[in-house]
């Protein structure tokens, strides 16, 4: 049977998580050869506010476009993390920021807890590249997309000049990612 | 170091989809009045148009928008406009002019949910009866509604094809879910994509008659300013395109106009079926919604219930014959849509109430989800 | 000149009550056609809806006869897919300035090379005698049987405060001058419009008590007054009066030129 992996990716309005997703579905079904969509829901809430961007990876039809039963979920707001963990299947990964996220919604999930602003902060001195730094520990995380292949969905995508930065951030997520799996064993 | 990809392979919006198809279709003139969830194609229409020897315009309004399209439509263009809800409801009077004038165009409406301004950044399904009957008199018309990116690049084809084909203003009903929803699209070779242009005249011009009462019910058009100098008018016409009282030669024209879509019906009209053979569940459904009752009947099929789908790509002209052949051997008819029950009420007139018909309904902005259409087949 | 060579012959007898002032600017507009030897085939007439909307159908050229209000916007796609064509838009007042009132600011700031022909009778004829945006106040209009309460347009002024390239006004009377202002507006590369005063005895002259056709003809007459002399004159003395003449004459980049220069930027970067 085919298999059918879902990605939330929540947070506010002006964090880049479309941006995310949309890399994230072409390095799946550009550069992977598999199939992908990507949806995000608009409104006042693409000005601030929580916002969420979402993609369906599969080796077969993606009939229902929209996530339900989702395998990882990414919240960088706890606005976020609290309105949209619903649909966060059992056992499934809730990768949140340990620093804007305290507050842990109860639930059988698995919880990473990774310093993904901060470490765009420091080790990046650019808050904006927390949006790739979170693509790379996702793309850990999931092993559902090769690196390789986010890597060139990455480059063909961000604005040209920035390319750089942006691979050095999706490393930087691999990185906290791989640490994580060490520390706490394979998910 | 490169990766190598089939360079055919994109990722698209359906409204980029749509733009795109557009002008694989070969339209060159756009018109259009920003409005979400539609502006996605005026916007990649703008930043397009003018390297291929297109023409964009942003119009005062949606009532400007429809007029432009035909009048660029008379001097020869393929053309096309795009809006929602609100901008659809503008636009009526001017359809109804195209339908009259008999002028080809393309009417695209990406639904959100109304009545009013409604949800302008959530998707509805809701203007099924107004596609059909939003402007006023008995007319003809052809919608077709895409349930993928890849089928709205399709149908926004076929949506000129057919304009051009019958001279009339087809209606794309797209939804937001479909408009805004990005997915992977492979763009089929232009060589085995059927265009269709309009009928020229063969008459000369002292002889044209651009609303000539012949065998094929479809009058050939000439473009303004090619030595054909004719009258257009929405006033009822003769023949010869001049306003008439003639109670005859009106309603030999009505006849003819509502004919034209009668009579070639199977030409417009396309379904697709999915486990339709042994059913005992029929679901019907359109749009993005068909999505979630393809779902939801391959999941009553692993329950070991016989559902199967009856997905409409055309709604109007209605697909009764379609449904028909499907209905008797079925125990009870699932009809899932975003709006109250437009298409349900259609249903249950071509199987004249002879199942019961199941309607699965959802006017909030959220989409129907499979196991909402699920339930209603286990039911 | 020979009108009949312009004329569709067989769709006579045209609709225009004795006495309407329509017909006179229809051989204004013929005339100056025929002047400047444009080809029929070349010519596109575009309408709205109303009595002076119904002169289209009269004419040998490619002609549309559109929805109410709207034929600015239906001769606007229609230039752009066909610009060497001369398209010549003939709206009345209501059609114009009411219902199409959009359209005809929104295509004059755009400057596209149209040309507007507004048959100004101060009021909807072909309804019967409803108020018009132009209708001054107190007048009576079949809407308005106690006097209308609304303020008038000046469509003039109106067009030239959008930025049309050039805005004129006569009346059925002054004929010489109807002539004069269409050839300039149709030799305008740009949003020209031609605002002809002109009598409708059946719907507003009856009962407004101002007499027949020619009666309301003399009265244009008697109360034109040119441009150059109004500015001279104060508000009081301008009461009641028809300020005729050229408003505006300018050069400036139409839409179409202005759209060339997208398309050469956009092939510039595209390349
Ligand atoms: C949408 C719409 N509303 C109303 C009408 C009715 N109608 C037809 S002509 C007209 C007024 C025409 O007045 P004007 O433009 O001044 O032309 P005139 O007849 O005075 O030459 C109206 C209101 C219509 N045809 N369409
Ligand atoms: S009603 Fe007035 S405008 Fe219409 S034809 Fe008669 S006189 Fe002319
Ligand atoms: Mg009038």
């Amino acid at each position: 049977m085919a298999f059918r992996y879902e990605v939330r990716l929540s947070g506010s309005g002006g964090q880049g998580l479309i941006l995310v997703g949309k890399v994230l579905a072409e390095a799946a079904a550009i550069y992977d050869g598999l199939n992908a969509t990507q949806s995000q829901s608009y409104g006042p809430e693409a000005r601030g506010g929580a916002s969420r961007s979402e993609v369906i990876i599969s080796d077969g039809d993606i009939d229902y476009p929209k996530a339900e039963n989702i395998d990882i979920m990414l919240a960088l707001t706890q606005e976020a993390c609290d309105k949209y963990v619903v649909d966060l299947k059992e056992d499934g990964i809730l990768l949140i920021d340990s620093q804007m996220v305290t507050n842990i919604p109860k639930g059988n999930y698995k919880v990473v807890a990774l310093p993904i602003i901060q470490s765009a902060v420091e080790r990046l001195g650019k808050f904006l590249v927390s949006n790739i730094i979170a693509l790379g520990i996702i793309t850990k995380l999931s092993g559902v997309v090769s690196e390789d292949s986010v890597k060139h969905a990455i480059r063909a995508r961000v604005p040209k000049g920035t390319e750089e930065i942006n691979i050095k951030a999706f490393y930087t997520g691999i990185e906290l990612a791989g640490n994580w799996l060490e520390k706490h064993g394979s998910l | 170091m490169e990766k190598k990809t089939n360079p055919n392979v994109r990722m698209w919006q359906g409204n980029v989809a749509c733009a795109e198809g557009a002008i694989a279709a070969g339209c060159r003139f756009f018109a259009g009045y920003p409005i979400t969830p539609s502006s996605e194609i005026a916007e990649v229409l703008a930043l397009r148009f003018p390297v291929i020897g297109g023409n964009f315009i942003q119009m005062e309004d949606e009532i400007a928008a429809m007029g432009a399209i035909i009048g660029g439509s008379l001097g020869g263009a393929k053309t096309m406009t795009a809006t929602s809800g609100p901008g659809f409801s503008l636009k009526q009077e001017n359809i109804g002019f195209a339908v009259m004038a008999e002028v080809p165009c393309v009417i695209v409406n990406v639904q959100r949910g109304g009545p009013s301004t409604g949800l302008p950044t959530h998707a509805a399904q809701s203007d099924v009866m107004q596609a059909r009957w939003g402007t006023h008199g008995d007319h003809p018309i052809i919608v077709l509604c895409p349930s993928s990116v890849r089928e709205t690049y399709d149908l926004t084809i076929r949506a000129f094809s057919l304009a051009e084909k019958y001279r009339m203003p087809v209606i794309l009903l797209s939804d937001e879910i479909i408009g805004h929803l990005t997915e992977k699209i492979e763009i089929p070779d232009p060589s085995t994509i059927e265009i269709i242009d309009r009928k020229k005249p063969t008459d000369t011009p002292e002889n044209y008659l651009p609303y000539k009462m012949d065998d094929s019910d479809i009058p050939a058009m000439a473009n303004f300013g090619e030595g054909y100098r004719y009258h257009v008018t929405g006033l009822a016409h003769d023949e010869t395109g001049f306003p008439t009282n003639d109670p005859k030669k009106i309603r030999a024209q009505m006849l003819r106009l509502n004919r034209k879509i009668q009579r070639f019906r199977d030409d417009i009209v396309e379904v697709e079926t999915f486990n339709t053979d042994d059913m005992d569940v029929l679901v019907i459904s359109f749009g993005s919604t068909a999505r979630s009752a393809k779902r939801a009947v391959i999941n009553a099929r692993e329950k070991d219930v016989k559902a199967g789908l009856l997905r409409l790509k055309t709604i109007w002209p209605f697909p009764d014959k379609e449904i028909e052949a499907l209905y008797k051997p079925v125990r009870k008819i699932v009809v899932a849509e975003m709006n109250l029950g437009q298409i349900a009420h259609e249903i249950e007139w071509a199987t004249r109430r002879e199942k019961p018909v199941v309607r699965v309904n959802k006017i909030d902005g959220e989409p129907i989800t499979p196991n909402e259409i699920f339930e209603a087949i286990i039911s | 000149m020979d009108y009949l060579y312009y004329l569709r012959e067989d769709k006579m007898p045209h609709i225009w009550c004795d006495g309407c002032g329509h017909g006179i600017i229809l051989k204004s507009i013929l005339r100056v056609i025929d002047k400047l030897g444009w080809e029929k085939d070349d010519i596109a007439m575009v309408s709205g809806i109303g009595c002076s909307s119904r002169t289209p159908g009269y004419v040998d050229f490619n002609t549309l006869h559109t929805t109410h209000g709207r034929a600015i916007a239906f001769a606007t796609g229609l230039k752009i897919v066909k610009p060497n064509l001369h398209v010549i838009i003939v709206s009345g007042d209501g059609d114009a300035t009411a219902i199409g009132g959009n359209h005809f600011i929104h295509a004059a700031r755009r400057n596209i090379d149209l040309t507007v022909i507004i048959y100004n009778n101060y009021i909807y004829g072909m309804t019967g005698g409803q108020a018009s945006p132009t209708t001054p106040v107190g007048k009576k209009a079949s809407t308005a049987p106690y006097g209308n309460p609304d303020a008038p347009f000046d469509i003039s002024r109106l067009a030239q405060a959008a930025g049309a390239a050039y805005v004129a006004r006569s009346t059925v009377y002054h004929v010489g001058k109807t002539d004069r202002y269409i050839e300039q507006a149709f030799l305008k590369k740009g949003f020209s419009v031609v605002e002809v005063m002109t009598p409708c005895p059946t719907s507003y002259g009856r009962r407004n008590k101002e007499g027949n056709g020619v009666e309301m003809m003399m009265f244009q007459k008697k109360n034109s007054v040119g441009v150059e002399r109004a500015q001279k004159m104060s508000e009081e003395e301008l009461q009641g009066k028809i300020i005729t003449g050229v408003f505006v004459d300018k050069e400036q980049n139409n839409y179409l030129q202005r759209y060339e220069e997208v398309i050469d930027k956009a092939k510039q970067i595209n390349q």
